[in-house]
């Protein structure tokens, strides 16, 4: 058995993969990482059945992956997400991840060697945490946003692009009294926008997948579809997808003794 | 990184140089602070001891201290979005400190705009300060060709500085210190050429963090004995580690170039961060712009001009672009680190379309950081440990 960890900034979530996955979990990712890893780690034994001497190799991924102390090897998300996507869909070319306080695009090969990446910085605009500052000032449940903004009808324009600003947007539109429906939908314009202008920089190349916490957002991926006009994919669940390349470099690595991590 | 052991000599060459620089006035020795990229040569004849805020704001940042005096500066109204190294200068002449203690007090300022334009501003505002002159030298920018007339144009500038340095000295210019100068000047560059030439070797002896420290004496002091004594021990050094076989990173897998100012205060995060990956940055476009073409001794002030006009920050970028693929094929690269510098406009503008044009060209990835040279604020570590990382992967 191989278990992948991926620590982001706002879950932290770990694959167990035999032949196939055999357990995928998700927590938030909590103020101490070393416990939040070995939390994750218990959850995914209990769920295969599994002692801890079953598993053969650790490989941690994420913003916290230096800090997971059983892990056998660390690599980044970027190289994770690739090997993820190309296990799912050996078609993918480019990849959009969004997650919590990143959001990044990847292009591979054929092969699903990472080719060009390109991530935000600095800012958090274009991220998960985007969402969560604008579904707190709506008054909405997170994982609303998407199917209230399926029911637009006239959509607002968020114009600035830092997350303070376009809080302040958003609450001026309120104030407006502007509905909250055409409101979400101009917030999930605005991140479309902000993640177009930056994966541009790479080759956009079908088929696309988005992966992260933000793809659950169905309001949200259908913005970014208009945006590229191009379809995109969708794994069965886009947030582990880090987490199970990461256990696939761990099965790679121990079967080719020397692997490379792509 | 095995540090060189010319290391401690250049340690004890810059040290002395500030010490001689902090001791001129008693000595009745005129001061000048001079610009990275101006025609020093022409001062040398004169026996002006020069320093360098640009080598200055570096030393600060590389000891830390760049935030504190670039906030130092700000607070007197000076947008961060600033030159670090003006910031760390001012910051350093309004609070007197630095790891050195300050710059002593300039007699006089000189300055050229072949590396940026904020030069100019820099020094009027310590020209004001200090009340002393500006000598400013105006090199036009070079976006395609050399015109002769902007050479004529610089060389006449430069013979016209002369007569000033002279009453500022109050000694004649000296012909024969003047050509002693220039052949002193041209050798060094001859030997820091064939300093950063080691790297091409397999594996290379040096990387650029070893070569943005001994670049300390090809920009400070150039034109002088001093600075051709220890290039000529550092290229030993690195000619008896080729023959012992030694590399500067061990089992080196990958080679790499370095573009913009080196990153001061994350020198050692960065260059360990690399050696982990056994990735080894071979070259860099920063100390190359030192590596310029050979002076003419016979023809003094036109050949300086030639060459301070066509230095890297000075050319267009499509000149930037046939450099940088020039280096990747006589270093043999596997890919290329970019330093999107805050700071510094001029070297920063274009990367993201030099980078492309370097992919369609060459085929070589690049990965692009952001940082800034002197004012550790702008930089998260994390987040460029997560693209250099992702990239090595790639590479690897």
């Amino acid at each position: 058995m191989w278990c992948g960890i991926d620590i982001g900034a706002a879950t932290a979530k770990l694959v167990l993969l035999e032949n196939t996955v055999v357990a995928g979990i998700i927590i938030p990712s909590g103020f101490d990482t070393v416990k939040t890893a070995e939390e994750l780690v218990e959850h995914g034994l209990e769920k295969a059945g599994i002692l801890r001497k079953d598993i053969q190799c650790i490989v941690a991924t994420g913003y916290g992956r230096r800090m997971v102390p059983m892990a056998d090897r660390t690599v980044t998300e970027i190289t994770c997400h690739a090997r993820g996507a190309h296990y799912l869909d050996n078609e993918v070319r480019t990849i959009i991840d969004i997650g919590g306080q990143d959001s990044k695009g990847i292009s591979l090969d054929a092969t699903g060697k990472v080719t060009d990446f390109v991530m935000n910085d600095k800012c958090a605009a274009g991220t998960g945490r985007f969402l969560e500052v604008m579904a707190r000032a709506l008054e909405v449940e997170l994982g609303e946003l998407g199917t209230l903004s399926l029911k637009c009808e006239e959509k607002v324009a968020i114009s600035s692009t830092c997350t303070v600003f376009a809080e302040s947007e958003v609450i001026s539109y309120k104030n407006q009294g502007k509905k909250k429906e055409d409101i979400i939908a101009g917030v999930h314009e605005a991140i479309a926008s902000r993640i177009y202008a930056m994966v541009h920089q790479i080759p956009i190349q079908e088929k696309i997948m988005v992966t992260g916490g933000v793809a659950l957002n169905r309001g949200m991926v259908r913005a970014l579809e208009r945006k590229m006009e191009k379809e995109v994919e969708i794994p069965g669940d886009p947030q582990i997808v880090g987490a199970l390349g990461a256990a696939l470099l761990g099965r790679e690595s121990q079967s080719i003794k020397k692997g490379s991590f792509s | 990184m095995k540090k060189l052991n010319s290391y401690e000599n250049l340690k004890k060459l810059v040290g002395s140089h500030y010490m001689q620089a902090k001791t001129a006035h008693f000595f009745n020795q005129k001061i000048g602070w001079v610009s990275s990229g101006a025609p020093v040569e022409v001062l040398r004849p004169f026996d002006i001891v020069t320093v360098y805020p640009e080598n200055h704001a570096s030393i600060c940042g590389a000891a830390k201290q760049g935030s504190e005096l670039c906030e130092a500066a700000e607070a007197e109204g000076f947008s961060r979005d600033l030159c670090s190294y003006f910031r760390c200068d001012r910051g350093s002449t309004l609070l007197g400190t630095s790891p050195i203690g300050g710059l002593p007090r300039p007699d006089f300022l000189y300055g050229c705009n072949n590396i940026c334009g904020t030069i100019l501003k820099w020094y009027e505002i310590a020209s004001r300060h200090f009340d002393v002159p500006f000598l400013f030298v105006d090199t036009p920018f070079v976006h395609t060709t050399m015109t002769d007339h902007a050479v004529e144009y610089v060389a006449a500038q430069l013979e016209e500085i002369v007569p000033y340095l002279e009453s500022l000295t109050g000694r004649e210019f000296d012909e024969q210190k003047f050509t002693e100068t220039l052949e002193l000047s041209k050798t060094c560059v001859e030997l820091w050429k064939k300093t950063l030439q080691f790297g091409a070797h397999k594996p290379s002896p040096l990387t650029c963090f070893d070569a943005f420290t001994q670049m300390a004496a090809i920009v400070s002091l150039r034109g002088t004995q001093e600075a051709v004594t220890h290039y000529k021990t550092l290229n030993e050094e690195l000619e008896s580690r080729i023959q012992k076989g030694i590399a500067a990173v061990d089992n080196e897998k990958i080679r790499l170039l370095w573009d913009n100012i080196p990153v001061w205060y994350a020198m050692r995060g960065l260059s360990e961060l690399f050696e982990n990956h056994q990735a080894c940055l071979v070259a860099d476009t920063y100390t190359n712009a030192w590596a310029s073409a050979a002076l003419d001794t016979g023809n003094p002030m036109e050949s300086l001009a030639r060459n301070y006009l066509e230095i890297y920050l000075n050319i267009s970028m499509d000149l930037m672009l046939e450099r940088i693929i020039a280096l990747i094929h006589q270093f043999d690269v596997d890919g290329m680190v970019m330093h999107s510098n805050r700071s510094c406009k001029p070297y920063s503008l274009g990367q993201y379309d030099l980078a492309r044009c370097i992919k369609e060209e060459t085929g070589i990835p690049v990965v692009i950081i952001e940082a800034d040279m002197v004012d550790s604020r702008t930089y998260a570590e994390e987040q460029a440990r997560t693209r250099i990382e992702a990239f090595l992967e790639s590479l690897g």
